[in-house]
């Protein structure tokens, strides 16, 4: 209804009302391989969809971001068909682009906050950003990243997550020579073990990463820091001037329930480390075995559960579960996460909670005898308290559990690193403004500050602690 | 950039021992630690007792059985090849001190994690009592350095082909009856025979440490995967262990959760076995 009778501001175009849609892997096909479920804009679709945004004058989406990404004049290149400076505004904020572009939560972020929002659907940020890493992948059209002439100075950066790289790729931009440490045998933390290969393909995290190595970052993996060098030795004996640890939330939490150490329950860690970073899913071509149940339950309703149970369909389960003490409203996935897993067949019972995993003779899980919940007073998470409906017991069989009811901050590094200020949670005490730890000198940031949280907040917090480490050493 | 290998020994027909140039490693690690290993691309981690160190070569010795399909690709590598990822030291170091008089029953492979630790003890001034045993003659290793660190040695083969006919703890059951009196026991081996050892010294009110091989991923606290109870309480053998007090261990769930992958074990070696073959 274009015109319709608003004589002092006429519309200037017609606004299309909802998002491109991007095409994705039909239900029934996808269960059954690890390839990727949304297959992103073409450019056609790209471009139209970068001109739904207003272009407002006070843009509200940049502070929806947690990096802050110029994101009116990312969008408005790309509707004008200028892929080179698209990329090149978004790298001048962000490292990993082609990662983000997937698994944030641009719903809660800057799609949230977008004008159109209000009465339509907002435009599709985080489709256009993946659009324009994956062009760029494809086709090259980055300028080189500016880097500022060498400071002579060296940064140690403790763990390879989105927080480790963030921070490494800054702090190399700024001239600063850093060495980025990582546990495992290959970089990525998170990323890697964690984010299955279907929502984010390890040869997009891998072209992140040597991005990231092109700014000059240079990567040792299989060193665990606090075990092979003390925070305190990378300050001293190793010339490091800063170090950053950003070494997340790697500890699983448990049920602490009767049963939860039989054959077949899984920390989700293991079952999605098993099968992302040593790629079990293709056994034995790779050596790492995995066990897969037919009859699976995930207890939990967090992102990593909604992954653990896709994966679990993929591996071959016929039935596969989400078990949750709260109702559907509180869980803490991402719509669009329960939106495929959904599709793909995955069945929720909500307001339910294990007591015990039952097990067989020989130590094998059988089932889970659980317990009713009701929703009580909100607690401390603001989220309505479960509470047990006494007397409401029942079983169900399942052959495999998994346990994905949240992490723990790793404590390799603040026991190895005593002085470090820690809070009751065994996070480590960070300055909010520069990052910096109790210890001067070492700063923090990601899940090992703030627990289980987003890739993108600890993103933020990479970047925010590279500012403080430089602030810092200008001082100095 | 890999892990080189400096020297490679076949010490029986069922072990090897390889000194890996790591000296980052070689630097920091302590009796008790282990390291995990990856050989290539397509490899599992597994994790494996550090069985000997020299900080100024910068060099970790490991030994290990050829058991799986990694294990027996490992045998097939030679001096100069590398190993593509070794990661240590990992779990924690056992500072053992002053206990006094201690059995250290070390059976099959178990011999090789048990030695740093005799020779941590009798460094630290403890009376040590070696007991070591094998399936067969030909399978007793590191009885040279063992003795070399030990007061006293004492060898048992299951076939009574050298020393005692027996287990390991049927020369402990005969040590205790004679009425020898330890302070603590100190054993390594396979499930069965740690199991055994404990049952043998609960009845004795012997302090009994074990050392547990468990199946691994990261070994640094974040899969679970090597879980085991100890004393009611859920513990990681990469974390909290690999020692702990061997009276409070559930051995039926530790048997079990360690035979969790045997089919997929044997069908990842039987199909290594035919590549090579092939070959």
């Amino acid at each position: 209804m274009a015109g319709n009778g608003n004589k002092e501001k006429p519309a200037k175009k017609k606004i299309i009302p909802e998002k491109f849609p991007m095409p994705e892997q039909p239900p029934a096909e996808r269960t059954r391989n690890f390839k990727e479920v949304p297959y992103g804009y073409d450019v056609e679709t790209a471009v139209k969809e970068a001109a739904r945004c207003l272009q407002c004058k006070k843009p509200v989406c940049i502070g929806g971001c947690p990096v802050e990404i110029d994101i009116p004049a990312f969008v408005k290149a790309i509707a004008n068909e200028d892929f080179a400076e698209a990329i090149r505004v978004m790298k001048a904020y962000n490292n990993l682009p082609a990662v983000c572009g997937r698994v944030c939560p641009q719903e809660d972020q800057c799609e949230k906050v977008c004008v159109l929002a209000k009465k339509f659907e907002p435009v599709a940020i985080g489709r256009l950003e993946r659009f324009i890493a994956d062009y760029d992948y494809e086709h090259n059209v980055a300028p080189p990243t500016e880097i500022a002439a060498a400071k002579g100075k060296k940064v140690a950066v403790v763990g390879s997550g989105p927080a480790g790289l963030t921070a490494a790729g800054d702090l190399a931009r700024m001239g600063y020579g850093v060495t980025l440490y990582e546990a495992f045998h290959a970089t990525g933390g998170v990323l890697r073990y964690g984010i299955p290969e279907f929502r984010l393909p390890k040869a997009i995290l891998d072209q992140e990463v040597e991005y990231v190595k092109s700014l000059g970052v240079k990567v040792e993996c299989n060193m665990v820091i606090g075990k092979v060098f003390t925070i305190k030795e990378l300050l001293g004996e190793l010339g490091f001037e800063a170090a950053f640890i950003g070494t997340g939330a790697g500890l699983p939490r448990w049920m602490k329930v009767p049963g939860e150490n039989l054959i077949g329950v899984y920390s989700a860690n293991e079952w999605l480390t098993r099968i992302n970073l040593m790629r079990a899913f293709e056994f034995p071509e790779y050596d790492t075995p995995i066990w897969a149940g037919k009859n699976v339950a995930v207890i939990g309703g967090g992102n990593t559960a909604m992954d653990s149970v896709r994966t679990a369909l993929r591996m071959g389960a016929e039935k596969a579960t989400i078990y949750y003490r709260r109702s559907e409203k509180e869980m803490p996935a991402r719509n669009e996460e329960i939106h495929h897993a959904r599709e793909e067949g995955v069945q929720f019972d909500f307001l339910v909670a294990p007591d015990r995993v039952l097990g067989t003779d020989d130590g094998w899980v059988r089932g889970m005898e659980l317990c009713r919940m009701e929703l009580g007073e909100p607690d401390e998470s603001g989220r309505c308290r479960p509470v047990r409906c006494e007397g409401s017991q029942l079983e169900v069989e399942c052959d495999m559990v998994v346990v994905a009811v949240g992490t723990y901050p790793n404590p390799i590094i603040p026991e190895t690193t005593p002085e470090l200020e820690l809070t009751k949670w065994g996070t480590i005490k960070v300055d909010e403004e520069t990052g910096m730890t109790s210890v001067p000198g070492v700063f923090a940031g990601g899940d090992i500050v703030t627990g289980g949280a987003t890739v993108i907040s600890a993103m933020g917090a990479g970047k925010q602690a590279a500012r403080g480490v430089d602030a810092y050493l200008a001082g100095k | 950039m890999g892990f080189k290998i400096l020297a490679r020994d076949d010490i029986t027909s069922e072990s090897v021992r390889m000194v890996v140039a790591a000296p980052h490693i070689a630097r920091k690690c302590e009796p008790g630690q282990f390291i995990i290993l990856r050989l290539d691309d397509k490899g599992e981690r597994i994790p494996l007792t550090i069985a000997d160190f020299d900080r100024d070569a910068g060099t970790v010795t490991i030994i290990f059985q050829k058991v799986g399909k990694t294990t027996f690709h490992l045998a097939t590598f030679r001096e100069g090849d590398e190993i593509s990822d070794f990661v240590g030291p990992l779990g924690r170091h056992l500072d053992l001190g002053r206990l006094g008089t201690v059995a250290c029953l070390g059976g099959g492979l178990g011999i090789a994690p048990i030695y740093p630790k005799v020779r941590a003890l009798k460094a630290g001034g403890n009376y040590v009592v070696s007991v070591i045993g094998a399936r067969r003659k030909d399978l007793v290793i590191l009885e040279e350095e063992m003795r070399a660190h030990s007061d006293e040695v004492f060898v048992t083969t299951d076939d009574g082909s050298y020393g005692l006919h027996g287990f390991v703890t049927d020369q402990l059951k005969l040590l205790l009856e004679e009425g020898r009196k330890f302070d603590t026991c100190l054993a390594v081996g396979p499930i069965p025979m740690m199991q055994a050892v404990c049952k043998l010294t609960a009845e004795h009110d012997l302090p009994t440490l074990v050392s547990l091989d468990t199946i691994m991923v990261d070994g640094t606290g974040m899969c679970g995967s090597c879980r085991v109870t100890v004393g009611g309480e859920t513990k990681f053998t990469c974390v909290d262990g690999p020692v702990f007090d061997g009276h409070g261990v559930d051995w039926v769930e530790a048997r079990g959760r360690q035979c969790r992958y045997v089919p997929q074990e044997k069908q990842a070696l039987e199909r290594f076995e035919k590549e090579r073959g092939s070959k």
